[in-house]
């Protein structure tokens, strides 16, 4: 079939969400870090329009953009599947993972930034929140949003349970109050004591590191 | 109804005649349901709660939301007429790049050139045309993005040639001069009857377009 390479940055949780796909479905890969700030001409060549993490290269076709990415290993390895097989309970799924996708963002803005810049980041990124507890199918009745098993849409909203606790801790600001989104707290704890996604997850405290350096940088150029 | 389809809609959305025209390519039957979005209707917001927004199609009384989500479920569903996606994974993962590509960038960088003015508008135009390029390159000598077959990015990109008189006359310049193979192929996806009865005139574009720039500037 061809073999199967990621190239990633560690700790992306872009590049993440792929290695959970592929560890769900065991499939075997090579793991390819990449230095954003001096772009391989591998990482050029296979995503030359957005010369971005992640790229996974199967049999030396690239495929780029982490949720497209995630469709493709859902086409190609049907085992475990992370997507409903209704066409209906597909479109409610990918309609989810858009979400997660778009809005998830937010919660970078609150690093990024200080001041009103961070302060709009925060207050989209409760909206986002606000609107995943309050609708999010499944929530609350199944362990994951996927039901039974870890779905796509769990996978795309996984960096709230995981890279939100960093950002918080680095920049002071809590996004996520304790309480106010109980069904989403035991999401989260479901989801990170997942055996695959808990062997799958960045050192907390060496991702914290790097989260920390990033804000310093960033607030630096500024 | 025989498919038992409802489209919300609105008559200038871009995203709205992305559905239409998936609709009219499988050759299905559908209630179209105008909506008003400084009035949204209960069932808007009953069937879309989280974005408030059109095109929603409710099947049999289900809605899904969000015009690509919408084109996908069209095409699996009613999948044995006109597929709007190939089979092999691989060339659907490129669709798929293809469509978020225009996604990302048409919609937010057009609304610029038709609806801003001076530095923005210019910067905007610049960007417009180079978005333009680089799906020029990836159509390259095929007649249709999809191929040899009408697909979801010709279905993705198609409403926004109904800006196109717009955004040239707002920004006083040409994009047939600037990338004809574009204007091209818009002009063959024009010749079916599934896009040209979901695209409105663009002169009629252009005067709705020229209200909204105008309500913009007065906020």
């Amino acid at each position: 079939m061809g073999e199967v390479k990621l190239l990633g940055t560690w700790p992306s949780p872009f590049s993440y969400r792929v290695i959970w796909a592929l560890k769900l479905k065991g499939i075997p890969y090579e793991y390819i870090e990449q230095d954003l700030s001096n772009k391989s001409p591998l990482l050029l060549q296979s995503n030359p329009v957005h010369k971005k993490i992640p790229v996974l290269i199967h049999g030396g076709n690239p495929i780029a953009e982490s949720v497209i990415i995630l469709q493709y290993i859902e086409d190609k390895w049907p085992q475990n599947p992370l997507l409903p097989s209704d066409p209906y309970e597909k479109a409610v799924a990918r309609f989810w993972v858009k979400f997660a996708d778009e809005k998830g963002l937010s919660i970078w803005k609150v690093l990024r930034f200080s001041g009103e810049e961070q302060e709009k980041g925060l207050k989209e990124s409760l909206e986002m929140l606000e609107v995943i507890e309050e609708h999010a199918p499944g929530l609350g009745q199944k362990k994951f949003f996927g039901g039974d098993k870890i779905g796509m849409v769990d996978l795309a909203l996984g960096q709230l349970a995981h890279w939100m606790g960093a950002i918080e801790e680095v920049t002071g600001v809590q996004i996520m109050e304790a309480g106010k989104f109980p069904r989403l707290e035991t999401w989260m704890k479901n989801f990170k004591e997942d055996p695959v996604i808990k062997e799958n997850l960045p050192e907390f405290k060496d991702m914290l590191a790097v989260v920390k350096h990033r804000r310093e940088t960033l607030l630096a150029s500024k | 109804m025989a498919d038992d389809l409802i489209l919300l809609n609105l008559w200038s959305s871009p995203f709205g005649m992305r559905v239409r025209i998936a609709l009219a390519e499988k050759g299905l039957d559908y209630e179209l349901i105008e909506e008003d979005l400084s009035n949204k209707s209960p069932l808007l917001l009953k069937m879309n709660p989280v974005r408030k927004q059109i095109a929603v199609l409710i099947n049999k009384g289900r809605p899904i939301c969000e015009s690509l989500i919408i084109v996908q479920y069209i095409d699996e569903v009613w999948r044995h007429k006109s597929p709007l996606l190939p089979s092999d994974p691989c060339a659907r993962a490129k669709a798929r790049f293809w469509a978020d590509y225009v996604d990302k960038n048409i919609y937010a960088i057009g609304k610029l050139v038709w609806g801003a003015t001076g530095e923005i508008q210019e910067a905007a135009k610049k960007e417009l045309i180079e978005c333009f390029k680089v799906l020029e390159g990836e159509l390259g000598d095929k007649p249709y993005f999809g191929g040899d077959s009408f697909g979801i990015v010709d279905v993705a990109l198609i409403p926004f040639y109904s800006w196109f008189y717009a955004m040239e006359t707002c920004g006083n310049f040409s994009i047939v001069a600037e990338c004809p193979k574009l204007v091209s192929w818009a002009k063959r996806c024009m010749e079916r009857e599934s896009v040209s009865k979901s695209l409105p005139d663009q002169y009629k574009m252009y005067c709705f377009l020229l209200e909204l720039k105008t309500k913009f500037q007065a906020q």
